[in-house]
């Protein structure tokens, strides 16, 4: 048996436990740079859609909405007291995402009573209401949960046998592109092959699907039939390449505003390739102007700049980073967003027997090493920034626009909850 | 255009992130060798004793005058476990019409009140109000630096 615990519209509940006066009210949470709506409440669904650009909601409905910046380390440290407490009920956990962990269960005589209590003790613990799907494979686990979600008289949890006639019943009306793991591309080819509901591809060719798509699919449709065979760590490859960039909170032609973002995105890509334990050999700088605004003169520039060896050494990749962004700045235009992605990623331990491309010299990449470690772990004992490449300004424009984040009441000693006595 | 960058490597750092204490249990005297060394125990650790359910547990900032004479002042740091049931006697941070409060938990003539450490402030009956406990106070951290002259 195999349950999904998911925290229901989590971002919004986070916030809500630290400010109740939002129970009950349309609550939207907006992206980095309190760009778009990211994250909704049951309440604000049929106002705003999910993905509107702030700037577009009417008036009148940002009257009625609060909307909030993300605020992610307030919800990183929920969701660890959320699976600390799942935890100390159940040792089998494999967490999936910020909001999302599969359970194991073996050996229990009423599962859904031992869920009931689970769910419950969540909810008083960490004020984080939850819903549990319960089912054989972690596939229809994540359907089961929809079902929880979408029905309140089940009190959030629900249990879908594999045989059941309700399951053939509820797949049949589930659009295929509903289906865990199945991506937007995926769905528009198995629509094409007249696959359109989830039931049609349980009811799928094995053979056919493995020849037309790959072995993921083959899996996901055993799972569909009641066959567990999905690893969480299939879906944990490192990644091939690392982009780092951000739009500005305003446009600017300012060189120094850009050589801080850049500094800040490559320092942030190169702790990026050292906790997946790569080294990259090449960068790419790009700078943007907004393509929205016709008034304006547009200049997209990149440039590709070779790293003088495989590395991952932030001091090596923010001269690099830098040089390349002297060589494309012009100072004409009104820039909107700049970025550096790291390119020709390589396992670190491999790049020691790459022949052909220049090495470290052994002694200065044992004393990088060790200085990049210092410091990655220094940031993250006291705090992200605490020790960085250069200098930067508070404020700055091309950091984070965050006009409406709450507190971060559990994690910052000066951000605590005040309550008026 | 150039504008070169140059990097400046202070010197390695090192910190430590531990405050806890040892505990011996014979007097120490100065010199050398400590014959303490070979009784040295566990570490004492603060929020081992303020803290019985860490992942239920927050702490809060109290401001106001109301709860005195329980001893909670405007800016003490109150500790709060969330997995604890509120019994009568308990005080409470509870949250009224969605606001969040920190009061005593009472039942007089057999109806449940929320009453201040403060004369000045009656006690509030809580029939027929939304409210739900949020969580309740188990300690209260205040600083006496400087208060006491």
């Amino acid at each position: 048996m195999i349950g999904l615990i998911d925290c229901n519209n989590f971002y919004a509940s986070c916030e809500r436990v630290f400010n109740p006066k939002l129970e009950g009210r349309p609550v939207g949470i907006l992206s980095n740079n309190d760009g778009c709506v990211i994250a909704r409440s049951n309440e604000i669904k049929p106002l705003v859609p999910m993905g509107m650009p702030a700037y577009q909601i009417p008036p009148h409905i940002r009257k009625e909405v609060t909307l909030l910046s993300s605020n992610y380390e307030l919800y990183g440290d929920m969701s660890r007291r959320v699976f600390d407490t799942v935890r100390e009920h159940t040792s089998d956990l494999e967490i999936y995402s910020i909001d999302e962990a599969f359970i194991h269960l073996l050996g229990f005589d009423n599962t859904v009573e031992y869920c009931k209590r689970l769910r419950s003790i969540v909810k008083r613990d960490t004020g984080i209401p939850v819903s549990i799907g319960l089912s054989s494979t972690k596939t229809l686990a994540k359907i089961a949960n929809h079902v929880a979600k979408k029905n309140p008289e089940l009190e959030g949890i629900c249990w879908l046998h594999a045989g059941e006639p309700r399951l053939e019943a509820l797949l049949k009306q589930l659009p295929v592109g509903e289906v865990w793991g199945i991506g937007y591309k995926i769905a528009q080819r198995l629509e094409a092959l007249g696959i359109k509901t989830a039931w049609q591809l349980r009811q799928s060719n094995l053979k056919r699907i493995r020849q037309h798509f790959s072995v993921v699919l083959e899996r996901t449709v055993l799972e569909l039939q009641g066959t567990p065979c999905i690893e969480l760590d299939d879906m944990n490859t490192p990644k091939q390449n690392i982009m780092t960039s951000r739009s500005f909170g305003k446009i600017t032609s300012n060189f120094y505003d850009l050589s801080e973002a850049i500094r800040a995105h490559s320092s942030k890509g190169a702790e990026k390739l050292r906790s997946q334990q790569s080294v990259a050999r090449a960068l790419m700088v790009f700078l943007k102007t907004n393509r929205f605004r016709n008034d304006l003169l547009q200049y997209n520039p990149s440039k590709l700049a070779q790293l003088p060896y495989p590395t991952n050494d932030t001091r090596v990749i923010v001269k690099t980073a830098h040089e390349a962004l002297c060589s494309i700045f012009r100072e004409d235009y009104l820039y909107h967003k700049a970025g550096v992605m790291m390119l020709d990623l390589i396992d670190k331990d491999v790049e020691q027997f790459d022949f052909f491309h220049a090495a470290q010299d052994t002694k200065e990449q044992i004393k990088s090493d060790r200085l990049m470690s210092t410091i990655d772990s220094i940031n993250k004992k006291m705090g992200k920034n605490t020790i960085i490449i250069g200098g930067r300004t508070v404020n700055a424009t091309w950091s984070l626009k965050r006009d409406f984040l709450s507190r971060r009441y559990t994690t910052r000693w000066n951000e605590l909850l005040s309550v008026k006595l | 255009m150039s504008r070169k960058s140059s990097i400046i490597v202070l010197g390695s750092a090192s910190i430590s992130n531990n405050f806890s204490l040892p505990l011996v249990d014979i007097p120490v005297r100065a010199g050398f060798p400590s014959p303490a060394d070979d009784y040295a125990e566990a570490k004492l650790e603060l929020t081992e004793y303020l803290v019985q359910h860490p992942n239920a547990t927050y702490y809060i900032r109290a401001i106001g005058d109301s709860m005195v004479d329980y001893g909670i002042f405007s800016g003490d740091l109150l500790i709060v476990d969330r997995s604890l049931d509120a019994k009568a006697g308990d005080v409470v941070i509870i949250a009224i019409d969605g606001e969040l409060t920190c009061k005593k938990l009472s039942y007089i003539k057999g109806e449940p009140f929320l009453v201040s450490g403060n004369s000045l402030y009656p006690p509030i009956p809580l029939l027929g109000k939304e409210a739900h406990v949020w969580g309740v106070v188990i300690y209260n951290i205040h600083s006496l630096q400087g208060k006491c002259s």
